[in-house]
Formats: C-alpha cells, structure tokens, sequence
C-alpha cells in the first residue's frame, strides 16, 4: 500500500487532462472543475490505501470529481439559478448508475469519460488568451503539470504563474470563450494557434531562452504527447482528418528534434553542433516514427511549414555520417520554406544549406544581402552563422570579429560555451 | 466560484444566446472624412445588409460623428474641465458600435468579421457587465 501515492500521481498525470477536461464539457467552468479534482484526488489518497487502487482508476476520480463539484455548488448554490447547474450534474451523477458506493463497477473506460480534450485544448489555446498564458494553461490543464512545474519550466516565480493562470481562467469566462471545436470555417486558422503554442512549448524545452538547463525535457515530452493526442483525436473527426497534414508533420518534427536529444549537449553542458554530433547517440525509434508519421502527412498533399521543417530534419536523421547530408535538397527545402512562410531565420538556414552545397562564398553572398534586415542585427545565430562561413572560407579575422559579436548577445549558457570554444579554437590557429 | 454567468450558460442551454458583446467599430476618420455619396450610400447599404443577416442578434447600434464633433469633461477637485476632442488622440478612433446576442465568443467574433468597414479598421469585441 506504500505505492498508492505514486500510483495516484502516475494516474493523474497520465489521465487529468481528459478527466479535467469531461468535467468542464459539464460544468463550463475551469475553476470549479480544477478544485473538483483536486478533491478528488484527496479522496483518492485517503481511500485507496485501504480499498486498494480501483479498476478503473480515471473513471473512478471523474464520477468523485463530479460529486465533489455537486458539493462545491450546494455550499455555494444561494441564488435560485445555481439550482439549475446543480441540476445538470445530479442528472449526469444519476444517469452514471445507481450503485453510488462503487462508482467504477458502472463506468467503462471511454465510456464513462467522453473524450472532450480537443474542445479543450482549442479553448486553452484560443487567440483571444495571449501566447504565454496559452502555453501555461495547456501545461496545466492537458499536460497535468502542476502550476510549480509549469513556473519553474517557463523560469517565472510560482506567484507570477499563478496569476497567469488566474487571469488565463478569467478571460476564458469573462469573454466567453467557448468549450468546443471550432466551426469548419475557423478550423483551419485555429488549429494553426494550437500548432504553434505546441511548438512552443517544444522549443522552449528543446532550447531554453536562458539559464543553463539546454534541455529541459518534460516539455518536449509533454508537447509530444499533446501532439500524439491530437493526432489521434484530429483522425477519429472526418471533418478534421483533411487538416492533419501539418499535425503530423509538427509530431514528426518534434520527434527528429528530440532524436538528436543526447548528442546535443557534451559533458560538460556544452551545445554540439550538428555536423559534430555522434550519430550513434541519435534515438533511431524516434527517427523512424518521425519519418513515418511525415509519409502520412504528405500523402494528404496538403503541405505547409512544418512538414518542410520535418523533412529537412528527417534529411539530417537519415545521412549516417555528416558528409553523407544532401545539402542541395535541404537548400531546395529552405527555399520553400522561405516562400511559404518567410523569416529572415529561414533565410539564415538557407544560406548556410547553400554554403554547404555550393561553397561557403555562395553562403556569404546570400548573408549580405540578409544583414540589412533590422530584425537579424539583434540576433546572436547571424554572427554565429557569418562567423562559421567566413571560418569555412579561411577568412579568420573576420570570424572571430563575428564570434565575439555572437557571445555579446547571447544569453544562453551552453550556446555560450559553444561559441567561447569556437573562438578559443580559431585564436589558437592564428596563433601558430 | 459560482457566477451568474455560468448557471445562464447552464440554463440557457436550449435558448442559446446568454452572452452580450458591444462591437466597437474604430477606424481612422482621416482615411475617410470625404466620403463620396456614393461611398456614403454604399457604406450604408452595406450596414443595412449586415443588419438584415443579423437581425436576431442585434440588440442595438449607433453610428457616431466624427471626433472633431466631440467634447470632453472631466471634473478634478470638484471643479469642472471641459476640453474640445477626444480624450485620447489615437491612430484609429471610436466610429460606432452595434451591441449582439451571442453564444459565446467564437460566435461574436465571427460576426464582427463580417461587419462592413472591419477590412480597413478594427472591431474590439467587448463583453457587456452582467448585472444578476
């Protein structure tokens, strides 16, 4: 019995957000059904070390969360109109079945819990919330991170994230914003925004924006397992099964990213260039999935940014040794990527796939031309990019001028140590 | 925890429309202060069109004239100041407004993408206070 509490924490992270999310498809409102289930939990702690741990555990917390809510709405149901919510949940209690003290001898899995996570995670991440809160509330209320992890991953004191969160909730009521799946028209724009705010969540565990912690892995863990959900969810609706191209192809790309996860940073904490990196360290599982989740993705000739992302990565994850990489392909592949959905980021990466393709004066040439761009004069990887070509083309002065620009702004300590060992090196040649 | 809103939502189910918005209309009143009358009459019957698609949920709606029209008081220490033109100068300003029966947000949003003038402005979508 010592287990149970771990067995109710693997339980709730593994199963709170569909849970959470059945009880707000009930309830409409976030609030109450997070206190719910935070009492349930409770009860679940004290009652199963003696009961021992329930078949259907999930479906065992929903009926209680359920109860427990029908609790919260009696103490508090002083006006007439909250009679009517409480109405609502008896009549879902009642049609639960009637053997009240076994709660998980009438539920089926799935059954019992009507899968509503997707209406959920378009309202977390629905426009009208800004792009921060839309990443804490879907840690939060679909990952079942706790508000301490969901702070300390975003490098935010708890009392900050709370508030977030708080104001995240607000909003959502205030404003209306609804419980569901948007109507075909929206569809397409909206689920664009959950992209996104699952690619964020990605890359700010794949790079952190600062500190020390290059990787900070539960949260490219928990935005592959979002993803996986919504894959799944996307292919069960028809109407949503025609735009699962991109979805795909962001699990795909998060996949070839997070293979590369232990041949990215050396012992020391330092970043490892991909050229550099031991490909044997590179998780084959992931690359092979990746791979074939971006063959279903292109089948439904829909192509958009994250599927070209994740065939360049899928480019790299196939090349066994680094000169084996096609980099004329990968170059082709930038060049759609820059019509499609233009930056001068993938500008950047285009330069240095031709440089490698054609020569790294091919690449400078194609850098000059980016330098006047405003928004690249603050950015620490165009030094960094212009300092490795100019490297490539022996011009060294040059590059290390570019590399002592790159470390004055960058903040991240393990690209930091990159770069300081990269000028180090290019000192040292000089020196001979 | 339990707000008047959400037991409307829960009652309301059948009926629908338990949420209010104001749709603020806003554009730059430079960019078009000389309208032609047939821009003027097309402007119009665009409104009217809207109106018509619309007719179930629209509570209300004004047009208001220019910001050159208005005049803003403000009393400080009891005493009373009165200054010509807006209280804020801003890039777009405050042209009208149409207050709707929705759903929810999503519903109000799509409306107000549709109102004429959205293509060359902005509409802020407001909930209304809801007084139980």
């Amino acid at each position: 019995m010592q287990e149970t509490p771990l067995v109710v924490e693997r339980v709730f992270r593994a199963e709170s957000g569909r849970i959470l999310a059945s009880l707000i498809g009930v309830i409409g409102d976030f609030s109450l059904a997070e206190d719910a289930l935070q009492d349930a939990l409770v009860d679940a702690l004290q009652q199963w070390p003696h009961t021992g741990v329930p078949r259907q555990p999930a479906a065992w917390l929903t009926t209680i969360a359920r109860r427990r809510a029908i609790d919260r709405l009696r103490r508090d149901a002083t006006l007439l109109r909250k009679q009517e919510a409480l109405r609502a949940l008896a009549r879902l209690d009642a049609s639960d079945g009637a053997s009240a003290s076994e709660p998980e001898d009438d539920l089926l899995e799935g059954e019992g819990i009507p899968d509503e996570r997707l209406a959920l995670l378009f309202t977390c991440c629905h426009p009208a919330l800004p792009l921060d809160a839309q990443v804490a509330l879907t840690l939060r209320t679909l990952g079942g991170l706790t508000t301490d992890e969901v702070a300390s991953a975003f490098l935010v004191s708890v009392p900050t994230m709370t508030q977030r969160l708080i104001r995240a909730k607000r909003k959502i009521r205030d404003a209306g914003i609804p419980y569901r799946v948007p109507s075909r028209e929206a569809l397409r724009e909206r689920l664009e925004g959950v992209l996104a705010a699952l690619y964020l969540i990605f890359n700010e565990g794949y790079s952190a924006s600062a500190g020390d912690a290059l990787i900070r892995h539960e949260l490219c863990g928990e935005a592959i397992r979002l993803g996986r959900v919504l894959v799944a969810l996307q292919e069960q609706e028809p109407a949503l099964a025609q735009e699962a191209a991109e979805t795909l192809g962001l699990l795909a790309l998060m996949l070839l990213h997070d293979s590369r996860r232990q041949a990215r940073v050396d012992a020391e904490g330092a970043l490892v260039l991909l050229e550099e990196q031991d490909r044997q360290r590179w998780n084959r599982g992931e690359i092979a999935e990746g791979v074939a989740l971006l063959d279903r993705a292109l089948l439904l000739r829909r192509p958009g940014p994250y599927q070209i992302q994740a065939a360049i990565a899928a480019l790299h994850a196939q090349a066994e040794r680094a000169e084996d990489t096609d980099w004329r392909q990968i170059a082709l592949l930038y060049q759609s990527l820059a019509r499609l959905a233009p930056s001068p980021i993938v500008e950047l990466n285009r330069a240095a796939a031709v440089a490698m393709a054609d020569g790294p004066e091919e690449g400078l040439r194609l850098l000059e031309a980016l330098r006047l761009e405003e928004s690249l004069a603050s950015y620490h990887w165009f030094y960094a990019a212009r300092a490795d070509l100019l490297r490539r083309a022996r011009r060294m002065d040059e590059a290390a001028a570019d590399y002592v620009q790159a470390l004055r702004l960058c903040e991240n300590g393990a690209e930091r140590r990159f770069l300081q060992r990269r000028l180090s090196a290019l000192a040292k040649r000089g020196g001979e | 925890m339990m707000d008047g809103r959400l037991a409307r939502r829960l009652t309301a189910e059948k009926k629908g429309n338990d949420m209010r918005y104001a749709l603020l209309i806003y554009g730059d009143e430079r960019a078009d202060s000389q309208p032609s009358q047939e821009e003027q009459a097309a402007v119009m019957a665009a409104h009217n069109a809207f109106g018509e698609r619309y007719k179930d949920q629209i509570l209300g709606g004004e047009g208001l004239l220019e910001t050159s029209s208005a005049t803003t008081v403000r009393v400080r220490n009891g005493k009373t100041l009165t200054t010509d033109g807006p209280f804020a100068e801003t890039k777009e300003q405050l042209g009208g407004f149409y207050l709707i029966n929705c759903n929810d947000l999503d519903e109000a949003l799509q409306i107000a993408a549709s109102l004429p003038g959205v293509e060359r402005g902005s509409i802020e979508v407001r909930p209304l206070m809801e007084f139980d």
